[in-house]
């Protein structure tokens, strides 16, 4: 045994391995490559994917504040947000004593500095502020010190000196002040609710009856019988429409009096005061003095309010509900104009038609389609959806609503057909592959049972296809839901608080413009007053939109598959 | 060569008369595009008898077999001469409703092609693009005709199951029973057994003992034992031609040709 071991080891020395095949014919060095390019593109996916992930996740997060004294005395108070090296200019040097001068130098001319989001942007005029570390005097974190969120001018971060509660002064630890804040905000929850809510009902109403008055003018004439008896009514209705209206203006006026009685004093810590009403602070806390507990309760609160609320401020604050559900419709809209209108299209051309010179050359146009800017597509969904199309609506269903247009103007609908538009030729290709992938054997096998051709391509091709052409309006969805550049030319705007669904006749309203993610990204990311102020805002709606994404691919992969298997099992 | 072979077989055929012909080929041409692939084919297949075309790869074989119920309409580029009928009526006479043909020709394939659907499904598919609906009906064409096909007793408690679940013997006898649910008069089967093993293979060949007399069966096959089995009549095609018919004893005993002689002992094909 051991001799046999032996005699192997001896062979394996005396036979010396040579080097008999070169290296270019190996391919080794080819799959290197490969493996390189594919690690590179790993990497920076990965990557990418995480500095939104990290970025997003943490921007809601609660920071500590700090208070800076500077070597003049100045007392600056904020989160300290990032820190980064940056070379200090001659001038900024020469005022320096030489100690620092020399300390600066001995780092390469390089110093330290950090943003720290001061907020108080009514006192300031600013929202943050750049401290070199050769400024600071005295570095110290108060627990008395409060991070304010307010309906506007942004945070405050200072002191909460007194709430006054109707007359009662309650410290800001009170439980009565916080009983207190929590009347307020329901009080002010009950304003907007009047006068955002009813009172935009009733004027929907007055509005309403007001085009069917003009509609029945434009029939008819003003001068006759049917005008004059339908004003009659209309004026009845409006007449008690607007007693309505005043009762709740009323009412708002009443509560919003009510509301004048408690106030918060706030001051800074440079020394300024300001008193607010107690409803404009929408949360508070003592950004030092809040436990671990606590402040995930905040971040929660904070994701819970970005997740259904209307934003504020420019879009800088708030919540993103508006342009959440302005993407889901539309995608959604997207998806049932796009699945019908490419697969009936794929079938014609795969099926059916003679295939020829003409069938290539419209192959061809569909590819080349995919390959058009989405601005194009932009220009001319606004040119022909909207201005055409709508335009002709308008005078033939709308003509009370004239000057001002319905449908005439960008809206869901023809953002969605636009997006459709977009993504057809991706449906198309697809379902074209995924028919011609059907086998032969099963399409013969079901003509010679005697069906006809229709009946093949229901029963037997279209099911068999269907993984395939999910596939391609997953693909499509993906396009259409990350699409920005046209949606802003066919109906996307800054700010519609009315979402495209609502409680009034006729609930679905396609007309309306929308918001949306990727367009409320460009505007709160480079469109703000304060591009800083916007940055957290920009990732977490980033995390928000990549998440959006995600989530309807995967629910669209999931019922793919389950149709996958149901048809597993399959031989050929 | 070619035109000796031609004569020769022009002299020997048709040894089986018209009398009780179900399918008259009468010289049948066709080509793909530019190539012929059929050469003046005269063939009278006998009523309620198993006819048997043998022959080597690229024969026309299956090119005939698919003829007969039209399935080469779906290839682009087929021109055809001369006429087959069935029943004396033209094939592809002008005004044909191939759809209602193809019911009275039923189709087995090379391959086991059952649909993505459940056995039940599968077996009355026939009744269901005919618009049947009644479950009586249907209930009673699959019990029938999975019985048919000898495939009633392993099949009568999964119905409901995928006949993507059923081995190869099993889903093609399924296709057997899909074929005659809708009760053809002619069974065409395109090598029915190529792609089974030998015991699924002689499932199949009892299979189709048993259903002639019932269906005029025409089978393609590659198995010279197979055709001598199962089959009444052979065919003999070589190079797109009818090289020699008459019944199987005869052919395979006391072949007239020296070619038929050569490929059924096995010296070429």
């Amino acid at each position: 045994m051991s001799a046999s071991i032996e005699a192997l080891e001896t062979t394996a020395t005396v036979r010396p391995r040579a080097r008999v095949t070169a290296l270019s014919a190996l391919g080794e060095p080819f799959q290197w490559l490969l493996a390189g390019a594919l690690a590179l593109g790993m990497t920076m996916i990965v990557g990418f994917l995480l500095l939104i992930l990290w970025n997003g996740a943490t921007a809601l997060w609660p920071k500590p504040i700090h208070v800076v004294t500077l070597a003049d005395g100045t007392r600056i108070a904020g989160e300290p947000t990032r820190s980064e090296e940056f070379r200090p200019g001659v001038e900024r040097l020469q005022v320096l004593d030489e100690a620092m001068r020399r300390r600066i130098r001995a780092d390469g001319g390089y110093a330290w500095r950090t943003l720290y989001r001061t907020g108080n942007f009514d006192f300031y005029n600013d929202d943050f502020r750049w401290v070199t570390d050769y400024e600071v005097g005295a570095l110290e974190a108060p627990l008395d010190l409060y991070f304010v969120e307010r309906l506007e001018w942004g945070p405050f971060v200072g002191r909460i000196a007194g709430v006054d509660a109707a007359g009662e002064k309650l410290a800001i630890g009170d439980s009565r002040a916080v009983a207190a804040h929590r009347d307020a905000r329901r009080r002010w929850q009950t304003i907007r609710e009047i006068e955002q809510g009813e009172i935009g009902h009733v004027n929907a109403r007055i509005e309403r009856e007001r085009l069917a008055l003009r509609r029945v003018a434009l029939d008819e004439t003003e001068a006759s019988p049917a005008y004059a008896q339908a004003k009659a009514k209309a004026d009845a209705r409006i007449a008690e429409l607007q007693g309505e209206y005043r009762r709740l203006a009323e009412e708002a006026q009443r509560l919003k009096a009510e509301d004048e009685r408690y106030k918060a004093t706030l001051a800074e810590i440079g020394g300024k005061e300001k008193t607010v009403r107690l409803s404009e602070i929408v949360r508070y806390y003592p950004a030092n003095a809040v436990g671990w507990i606590d402040r995930l309760g905040i971040y929660l609160s904070r994701w819970g309010e970005f997740l259904v609320d209307a934003p504020r401020e420019a879009n800088t604050e708030g919540g993103v509900w508006p342009a959440i559900f302005g993407t889901f419709a539309m995608t959604l809209l997207m998806v049932i104009v796009v699945a019908p209108f490419g697969v009936v299209t794929a079938l014609y051309l795969r099926e059916y038609a003679k295939q020829g010179r003409m069938v290539a050359i419209v192959r061809i146009s569909v590819n080349n389609l995919a390959g058009v800017p989405s601005i194009v597509y932009g220009v001319f969904g606004l040119g022909f959806f909207a201005y055409t199309f709508g335009a002709t609506i308008d005078q033939l269903f709308y003509p009370e609503r004239l000057p001002s247009p319905t449908f005439g103007t960008g809206g869901l609908l023809w953002s969605s057909l636009t997006l459709a538009l977009l993504t057809v030729p991706v449906v198309i290709v697809a379902t074209e592959e995924a028919l011609a992938a059907v086998p032969r054997s099963m399409r013969e096998g079901s003509l010679a049972c005697g069906a006809s051709k229709w009946q093949t391509i229901k029963y037997i091709v279209l099911p068999r296809a269907l993984p395939g052409i999910m596939t391609g309006l997953i693909l499509a969805m993906a396009r259409g839901a990350g699409e920005v550049a046209p949606l802003m030319l066919v109906g996307v705007v800054k700010l519609a608080p009315e979402l495209p669904i609502d409680g009034v006749f006729p609930y679905l309203h396609l007309e309306r413009s929308f918001m949306h993610l990727g367009f409320h990204i460009y505007d709160v990311g480079f469109q703000s007053r304060n591009s800083e102020a916007g940055k957290p805002m920009v990732f977490v709606t980033t995390l928000l939109l990549i998440a959006m994404i995600a989530g309807m691919n995967a629910a669209a992969i999931v019922i793919r598959n389950r149709l996958k298997r149901r048809f597993a099992g399959s031989q050929f | 060569m070619t035109t000796a072979f031609v004569a020769e077989a022009a002299a020997i055929h048709p040894q089986i008369g018209p009398e009780g012909a179900n399918v008259r080929i009468n010289d049948f041409n066709l080509w793909y595009g530019q190539k012929q692939a059929l050469f003046d084919i005269a063939l009278d297949i006998q009523r309620g008898l198993v006819t048997a075309l043998i022959g080597p790869s690229g024969c026309g074989k299956s090119t005939l077999i698919r003829c007969l119920n039209r399935m080469n309409d779906l290839i682009d580029g087929i021109r055809i001469e001369g006429s087959m009928t069935l029943d004396g009526a033209d094939i592809y006479g002008a005004g044909v409703d191939v759809i209602a043909l193809r019911k009275r020709m039923g189709m087995v394939f090379q391959k086991p092609n059952p649909f993505p659907m459940s056995i039940y499904e599968n077996v009355v598919y026939p009744l269901r693009v005919d618009g049947v609906r009644d479950r009586a009906t249907l209930d009673a064409t699959a019990e029938r005709a999975l019985k048919g096909a000898a495939l009633w007793e392993e099949a009568k408690d999964r119905l409901k199951e995928s006949a993507l679940g059923l081995s190869g013997g099993q889903q093609q006898r399924l296709c057997i029973a899909r074929a005659i649910a809708s009760d053809p008069e002619v069974l065409l089967m395109d090598e029915p057994c190529s792609a089974l093993d030998p015991i699924a293979t002689s499932r199949i060949e009892e299979l189709i003992d048993g259903l002639k007399g019932h269906y005029t069966i025409v089978i393609v096959t590659h198995n010279m034992q197979q055709a001598a089995r199962v089959s009444d009549n052979t065919a003999f095609m070589y190079l797109g031609r009818l090289i020699e018919y008459g019944q199987t004893e005869a052919i395979f005993t006391t072949p007239k040709l020296e070619r038929t002689q050569s490929y059924i002992t096995g010296r070429f094909g």
